[in-house]
């Protein structure tokens, strides 16, 4: 009855040009990148992209499907500066909305409880406000503190990648973070997860990791088995980003032919047709987790 | 007894930059890049045990995790600190110290990490981006290591994108709360400075063996004060210089400086 197994496709065919997309994980962790390739894939464009951002970022404002980015950094941790992300922004590009990465979550909070904005002093005494048209509020009560409204980030949809799903949108998330996943999920009109495995039913088998259920399934629309779909990011505890990948990425970024170039070799027909070109599941799970 | 010859300057900075963290209390001390984490290792395991610690990713751990490769060194958890709750738990508390390495600090103790030149919609140069800067600022204790100190990193005017607020009138809204800003320390491959001048002036309180006061003015875009007290930073002794050892067995601290000088300047 509300069977949400979908495909990649399905998915991104229910995307539409113009949408406000927030992207979950952090940095080169944790993200949705199976469903980032299909996006690459398609003609999407004109997007307004949320993220902490890694890859993802990098790879969407490459192929041009960016029009404006929310974001408080954008890094691939063992590669500090994301090349194609500075290539886009140096290029001017994209329109920008910059903020601290507290004032994010903040702002994804204030949309998932339907609240115009939420109070913080965060950004006071930086140009955030001035850079981003952020506007100030008074508290009404005796302090009369002046404090800056973090606009609520309302997402048109939200895209992450779980460790286990069920076909109800049960999902689990393992690791030792999973950082502002559930409140992307709940900031968004429709959340699609990607998951490593998806099971019949999560109760019969994993009950006992119940506690990894970081967002309960209301907020689950559509649920893609995607082994290996965080790749080249990191998934813990199944494996650690791919170093020679992101290398290879980065490098790409001064290299004859560009994007188009990378595209062309590495993005694949379809995410059968990259797995293959990767080395497959195996080869993704034997990728180190990374040492911080 | 180690000599300054043998000691070298990235360990003598360790050393200044623990003492940042000295008294701290029960927060996080978080040090970004060698330096600073090994700094915040060197100063739970000696003069402030109760500061806390993460592995360098989620977990809390009260026994400070070498950096590096880690081979059959297996972190202790005592607890947990992820992302997902860093803000709520650590930074819009003010239960943190960071220290941390700007592009750019200015005589207010602005600091860049977000950009260079140009404008915000088309940068010269795109960095990081503000990251948890503007954050960290408003709320808790903030200290920096510099690597190399120069005019670039300490430059004149103010720094091209605010990314952490620092002791600027001219950029305070009226009405707006700015107690929590706390800019402690900077650790240079020069000196140690701090904010204890007139309105939060910059000054000098150490100069690292065989630095002048002179040397660290012309790498400075902006005038400095030399406190009255200023002496010769310390050098580690023995027994810090086997923690570091302990707590960096692959001597990452030696890629920190250029050519990773002697802590004494010939």
């Amino acid at each position: 009855m509300f069977d949400k197994r979908m495909t990649l496709t399905a998915v991104v065919s229910q995307l539409h040009d113009g949408m406000t997309i927030g992207i979950g994980g952090w940095g080169p962790r944790r993200k949705p990148m199976a469903l980032v390739r299909e996006i690459l894939r398609s003609n999407l464009k004109d997007l307004t992209i949320i993220a902490y951002g890694g890859a993802d970022v990098g790879m969407l404002a490459a192929a041009g499907r960016i029009r404006k980015l929310v974001f408080a950094f954008v890094s691939l941790d063992a590669i500090p500066l994301e090349p194609w992300f500075r290539k886009a922004r140096e290029s001017g590009s994209l329109d920008v909305l910059e903020v601290d990465e507290g004032m994010l979550q903040w702002g994804l909070k204030a949309a998932a409880f339907g609240l115009p904005f939420l109070p913080t002093r965060v950004g006071l005494g930086t140009d955030l406000a001035a850079l981003g048209g952020l506007k100030t509020v008074t508290s009404p009560y005796d302090d009369g503190e002046t404090l800056i409204a973090m606009p609520a980030l309302k997402l048109d949809a939200a895209l992450l990648h779980v460790n286990r799903s069920d076909w109800r949108g049960n999902v689990q998330a393992f690791g030792p973070d999973t950082y502002y996943d559930d409140w992307f999920a709940k900031a968004a009109t429709r959340c699609f997860v990607t998951a490593e495995d998806v099971v019949e039913r999560i109760e019969d088998d994993h009950a006992a990791d119940a506690k990894a259920n970081i967002v309960p399934r209301c907020f689950i629309s559509g649920v893609v088995a995607a082994p290996g779909g965080a790749h080249p990011s990191s998934m813990p505890p199944l494996y650690g980003w791919d170093s020679k990948f992101l290398k290879a990425y980065a490098g790409a970024a001064a290299a004859e032919g560009g994007w188009a170039a990378w595209h062309a070799e590495n993005t694949g027909a379809s995410e059968t047709d990259y797995m293959a070109k990767v080395g497959g599941i195996d080869a993704i799970s034997s990728l180190p987790l990374p040492v911080f | 007894m180690a000599t300054r010859q043998e000691v070298t300057l990235a360990e003598l900075c360790i050393l200044a930059c623990s003492e940042a963290f000295r008294g701290g209390g029960e927060i996080v001390a978080t040090g970004v890049g060698p330096v600073p984490r090994l700094a915040a290792g060197l100063a739970k395991l000696t003069h402030t045990p109760e500061l806390m610690m993460t592995d360098g990713e989620a977990y809390l751990v009260e026994e400070p995790v070498p950096i590096g490769p880690r081979g059959d060194y297996q972190p202790k958890f005592a607890g947990h600190l992820p992302f997902s709750r860093f803000f709520d738990d650590a930074v819009w508390t003010g239960r943190r110290h960071a220290m941390v390495t700007p592009t750019q600090i200015d005589r207010f103790g602005q600091t860049n990490l977000s950009a260079l030149g140009g404008t915000h919609k088309q940068p010269k140069v795109q960095m990081l981006g503000v990251r948890g800067f503007p954050g960290n600022s408003v709320y808790h204790p903030n200290s920096m290591f510099i690597p190399a100190h120069s005019t670039r990193v300490f430059c004149a005017g103010e720094v091209d994108m605010v990314s952490s607020a620092g002791y600027n009138p001219a950029k305070r809204i009226a009405g707006g709360n700015y107690s929590g800003i706390d800019l402690r320390r900077i650790v240079t491959n020069l000196c140690v400075m701090d904010f204890g001048g007139p309105d939060h002036a910059v000054r000098v309180i150490s100069l690292h063996p065989g630095v002048d006061f002179g040397d660290v003015q012309a790498a400075t875009g902006f005038p400095l004060l030399l406190a009255a007290n200023a002496g010769v930073t310390a050098i580690p002794d023995e027994a810090a210089l086997a923690i570091i050892t302990r707590l960096d067995p692959h001597a990452i601290r030696a890629s920190v400086i250029k050519d990773n000088p002697p802590a004494q300047r010939p």
